[in-house]
């Protein structure tokens, strides 16, 4: 078992109290931090860590960090906890297992960028999360790690705790900024980019849990340390989270560059595919990734080999199917979820995943018209690239992908009117 | 009714945040915890408290699904039917339920006792498939679980309903 960095103390009980966090080293970054570092010493660690965001875009930590707006407009860090990528539940397991490494990062990173005022916005549906964070923070407060001259350092930090109600498109971050101050969560046109126009029109920072999570250890043990894990250009570790058609689905940290191999099939992790049938596709980061086939399985999990195979690394989601698995079934169930969680502000996205489910649906339920196959790809075409913000592009990824490796399935249900695969292929056929 | 109590609560959000309006959201939970709810009352204590016209209120509390435009039952279950979900056959437990409760997804039984909903992606793919029931998880659902669950919730209400009738407000 690799050395592990965020879940170490995971399953430790009494983790997530004050007292508990504490026991195993919690809050030492924290006085290390603000003793020790000037805040931009802190910006160059991190760039060094080669720390990269864990929600989604990947992108270096350190740098977005270091683009925040010089100017005297009070800066804001949001910490994006509005964990609802489907394939997605690492943020949820940080947040109720062991909420003060969330609350450590969200102060530690205020200092670092010079912020007054957090927010951590907690997903509405997921309300153990919510509650410990909450708690996680009001003990911060009481311990004088939040409030006013911050362990006699003179840093002065608020956090407010806001939770969502309901909207995936809250996880954009534009949209997560609107959202915080009381609108409908429509994401905005960028740039500008928060890090110059921000929430309350602030230069603003916006990370991920896991991400701001990462941030006590790195400065705890330095930089180097830190990419003495992963690859040369994916350091460190991620929470993978498998779920699906695998033996053993769950939350597993690994190095970044571990094979999708050892992930699905290691006794210690995946245990292989259920009912020890054939693997068929892989979503290596949250439904909206591109689709690999079978033959992808020993790519590596980081950035680079990830995008060379031909999809992203995204939220960490990796979600596997077997080979009983009818592919347009399961693509007509993700392009659904785009469509219910379009915000329906840009016509391409909110008409085009409406289109995209109606096609699908007659394609998996035997009414699929010639040509059906071609006019979906049209509508990916229309809608990708063609909104304000990546929901529209997300929503096309299976679409695309699933019929660029499984076209001969599609063209089945069009000309069977059926599933060539699956419990839809036997009915149909015992019918 | 919207309590005094409820009223100044919402005030003090209004306060703790940098823009007043910002504290939309969390004040339209706490008159839905009063209502059960979003009611016309609902509305315009969170329009007066928080500085809006209730229209902007109303346009907030329509977008995001967790503020209930229809009283809900007083068990909503939520079932996920996202992708991770769906491998792991939640469609099954959503046709389960269906027939247990005798309403389709999206409606509430007769006399108030359940909502069904179907919802997305729930963070909780490791351990599908999953629901929830007032917002609290249930994890590795199968059909005989969920029928022994709603016994019990069938027991609870029961027992809830025999109780004396009094009027407590938190």
């Amino acid at each position: 078992m690799p050395e592990l960095i965020i879940t170490k103390d995971i399953d430790v009980p009494g983790l997530d109290t004050l007292d508990g966090y504490r026991q195993h080293g919690g809050y030492e970054a924290l006085a290390r931090a603000l003793k020790e570092y000037q805040p931009d010493g802190l910006v160059e660690m991190v760039k060094k860590s080669g720390l990269r965001g864990r929600g989604g875009a990947g992108f270096p930590t350190g740098m977005k960090w270091g683009f925040l707006a010089k100017n005297d407009k009070t800066r804001y860090l949001c910490c994006n906890a509005d964990e609802s990528e489907p394939g997605t539940f690492k943020d949820r397991m940080i947040m109720e297992k062991n909420p003060h490494q969330l609350v450590e990062g969200v102060i530690i990173t205020s200092y670092a960028c010079r912020v007054s005022t957090a927010f951590i916005y907690v997903r509405g549906e997921l309300a153990l999360a919510g509650i410990q964070v909450e708690r996680a923070v009001e003990e911060a407060y009481a311990a004088g790690y939040i409030g006013k001259n911050i362990l006699g350092s003179g840093f002065d930090l608020d956090v407010i705790v806001h939770h969502g109600a309901g909207a995936y498109i809250c996880g954009e971050e534009s949209a997560l900024m609107e959202s915080l101050e009381g609108r409908r969560g429509y994401p905005r046109l960028k740039p500008p980019f928060p890090a110059a126009i921000g929430l309350y029109g602030g230069p603003t920072v916006i990370n991920n849990c896991e991400t701001l999570a990462t941030i006590p250890a790195i400065v705890k043990n330095g930089a180097e340390w830190y990419t003495s894990f992963g690859t040369e250009k994916s350091t460190g570790t991620r929470i993978f989270c498998l779920s699906g058609h695998v033996k053993k689905p769950g939350n597993y940290e690994l190095p970044l560059g571990t094979p999708l191999r050892t992930l699905i099939y290691d006794e210690q992790y995946g245990g292989g595919i259920l009912g020890d049938r054939q693997l068929k596709a892989i979503i290596p980061g949250g439904s909206s990734t591109f689709i690999l086939g079978a033959d992808k399985v020993d790519t590596r999990l980081d950035f680079e080999a990830i995008a060379a195979a031909g999809s992203m690394l995204g939220s960490g989601g990796v979600i596997v199917m077997h080979e009983d698995t009818c592919i347009v079934g399961a693509v007509l169930r993700m392009v659904e979820f785009y469509r219910d969680e379009s915000c329906g502000k840009c016509t391409p996205c909110r008409e085009g995943t409406y289109w995209m489910t109606e096609i699908l649906h007659r394609l998996e339920h035997g009414h699929a018209r010639e040509g059906d196959i071609d006019l979906l790809m049209d509508i990916c075409d229309n809608i990708s690239g063609k909104s304000f913000c990546p929901l529209g592009d997300a929503a096309t990824s299976a679409v695309t992908s699933s019929i660029k490796l499984f076209r001969e399935e599609y063209e089945y249900h069009v000309r069977e009117g059926r599933c060539m695969v699956g419990p839809g292929a036997v009915l149909a056929a015992t019918h | 009714m919207i309590s005094e109590r409820a009223r100044q609560r919402m005030r003090d959000l209004a306060a703790r945040y940098p823009v007043a309006r910002s504290a939309v959201m969390p004040a339209l939970y706490i008159a839905q915890q009063e209502e059960g709810y979003i009611t016309q009352e609902a509305l315009q204590a969170v329009a007066e408290a928080i500085g809006m016209t209730v229209d902007d209120v109303e346009s907030i509390a329509t977008f995001y699904t967790m503020y209930y435009q229809q009283p809900p039952g007083k068990k909503v279950i939520k079932v996920c039917t996202s992708i991770s979900c769906y491998l792991r056959n939640c469609d099954a437990l959503v046709d389960h339920l269906e027939q247990r409760l005798g309403i389709k997804r999206g409606e509430t039984t007769a006399e108030g006792n359940y909502t069904l909903m179907t919802t997305e992606c729930l963070a909780s793919c490791g351990t599908a498939p999953v629901l929830q029931v007032n917002n609290e998880f249930v994890e590795n659902v199968t059909l005989e679980m969920a029928d022994a669950l709603v016994d019990e919730w069938d027991r609870e209400l029961r027992v809830k309903a025999a109780e004396p009738k009094t009027e407590i407000r938190l």
